[in-house]
């Protein structure tokens, strides 16, 4: 079994409701859920795999395939809409030269949409990774980027 | 931001400072925990506070009947899945006075006799994590010292707005999908492990503490009959103020447009994406409370340089993606729903296409499993009854 799963499950325990945890905190580390992370989640939890793939494939949160090393999610929702986030996607698009749900040949950036995550006053928003963005213009939307390794 | 506006809504009769005022933890907790659990459940009951999630159910009542459910073992949950588009108050509320929340949730546990209780954050809020939990934290040294037992724990949505509905928040905390439960029966008998469990929302918890602290009659006097009190407001869209503000709940719309909007307001959604669109010919005769269109908080106006295609377009996208899938109603129905407005907008599908669809949004709410199915048809039937000729031309 992979050691970082051996790690945060000494520290959840195995109990059914402590699943969802276990993933966050991989995903916190790797970005997504790997097929041999899930199968080593489903022997540590006592069920099976199918099972755990269902769980993480019913969260949009938690992938189940690789992404780049960081993620960023532009809220598409209304208010977001009626303050130009296209303006914002195509600016990303432009600068990381890939589409939207795509992934930088670096792997450095992954550039998903995502529904409404609560910056309507300030909008448009973005996260990266935890890290929120609000009132975006294109220009403040790249600068964003300058920040991750 | 349009200061003489914000001078003009902080001079509102109706405006409200009570979620975000100071409050002595300590001394709350301590007057707290000296009441019997039958005065706090009365005081609650006669207040008349109602959840503000959005649905509105008596928390009084809920809490009674928790304490009231057999069995030693309960629980309880705050929901902070605050997923409704166009809601951000309980972020703020969290970020801002997180001991309020969980001296409402100790208060609560009081009440009802339990020993757990959780919060579900939004995996989209994740930035506050560690602050949330440091605070956890420094409550429970409190909690220590008056030999309170109780303890929080907070745990982590991973964006799925439907987890926002409380049986199926049950369901993510478990472990599981988060797919709605069949009700009922209801979390108050069988919620969380079976057990008998409280679901409140964040802003409840605090005017419960409010409530408890300085009694029911200053409660009371604001709002009206149906609509108790006091409701944090979020607003969004085309309004030269956007942000948070407490207001007195039974306003009438008109008032609110007068305060927010951009003297161009041509309708306003109300209760968010899963709400009701109301236009501009019914400002003056809606109220913003229980008797009226009732709001989780989120308020959002559009000018007439909107279009109301583009923005029922936006809901039902949302809705698509967000539908958990498990019942045919819902999954079918709100692809169906875009599918068929797009295809009346080509030009594909006559004009006449739209009844067959308000056909199908009249069956999704009654025959959906739980709360997003059944509410789709809110925005769909509002906004296709004032706006038809944006949709179809």
């Amino acid at each position: 079994m992979n050691t970082d799963i051996q790690e945060i499950i000494s520290k959840t325990g195995t109990e059914r409701n402590r699943l969802l945890p276990v993933m966050q905190e991989v995903i916190s580390r790797n970005n997504y859920l790997s097929e041999t992370a899930m199968r080593d989640i489903a022997k540590a939890f006592d069920i099976s795999a199918a099972e755990v793939y269902g769980v993480a494939t019913f969260y949009s949160f938690i992938d189940v395939s690789r992404l780049g090393r960081n993620v960023i999610r532009i809220c598409k929702t209304i208010s977001c809409d009626l303050k130009g986030k296209t303006d914002i996607i195509n600016a990303i698009e432009k600068h990381l030269r890939i589409k939207l749900g795509e992934t930088t040949p670096d792997q450095k950036f992954t550039f998903l949409q995502t529904n409404c995550i609560g910056w309507c006053h300030q909008s448009p928003a973005m996260i990266i990774n935890d890290k929120v963005y609000t009132e975006l213009t294109p220009e403040k939307a790249i600068v964003a980027l300058e920040e991750w390794e | 931001m349009d200061n003489r506006k914000i001078n003009d809504i902080e001079k509102y009769k109706k405006r409200v400072h009570l979620m975000f005022s100071e409050l002595d933890i300590k001394a709350a907790l301590r007057e707290i925990n000296a009441l019997a659990p039958e005065l706090i459940i009365t005081e609650l009951i006669t207040s008349g506070l109602r959840g503000r999630g959005g649905a509105g159910f008596p928390t009084g009542k809920k809490w009674e009947m928790v304490s009231e459910a057999e069995g030693t073992e309960k629980y309880i949950v705050c929901n902070a899945d605050e997923g409704e588009p166009g809601t951000f108050k309980d972020r703020e509320i969290l970020q801002k006075q997180a001991a309020k929340v969980l001296l409402g949730m100790t208060a609560c546990s009081k009440a009802v006799g339990a020993r757990k209780g959780f919060i579900y954050l939004r995996g989209e809020y994740s930035y506050m994590r560690k602050d949330l939990s440091a605070q956890i934290e420094a409550f429970h040294k409190l909690l220590n010292d008056f030999k309170i037992d109780f303890s929080i724990e907070l745990r982590m949505g991973s964006g799925a707005y439907v987890c926002g509905e409380e049986t199926s928040l049950l369901e993510s905390l478990e472990g599981r999908r988060g797919e709605a439960r069949n009700k009922p029966p209801y979390p108050v008998t069988e919620g969380f492990m079976g057990k008998p469990t409280v679901v409140n929302n964040v802003e409840t918890l605090v005017y419960a503490v409010y409530i408890i602290l300085e009694g029911t009659d200053s409660f009371i006097q604001m709002g009206t009959k149906s609509s108790r009190g006091a409701k944090v407001f979020c607003v969004s869209g085309d309004t030269p103020v956007p942000g948070i503000y407490e207001l007195e709940l039974g306003m009438k719309l008109s008032d609110f447009v007068d305060l927010f909007g951009d003297d161009d307001t041509k309708a306003v959604q109300v209760g968010g994406v899963s709400g009701y669109c109301v236009p501009r010919k019914n400002f003056s005769k809606t109220i913003i409370g229980f008797e009226g269109v009732p709001t989780g908080g989120s308020m959002m106006l559009f000018n007439s340089s909107r279009s109301m295609y583009n923005v029922l377009h936006d809901y039902l996208e949302f809705f698509s993606e967000e539908s958990c899938g498990q019942c045919t109603p819902c999954r079918i129905g709100c692809q169906q729903l875009l599918k068929g407005i797009e295809q009346v907008k080509r030009g594909t599908k006559h004009s006449s296409y739209l009844d067959n669809l308000r056909e199908i949004a009249e069956t999704m709410s009654i025959a959906s499993k739980c709360g997003l199915g059944q509410s789709v048809a809110h925005p769909f039937i509002s906004t296709t009854d004032y706006f038809k000729e944006e949709i179809i031309y």
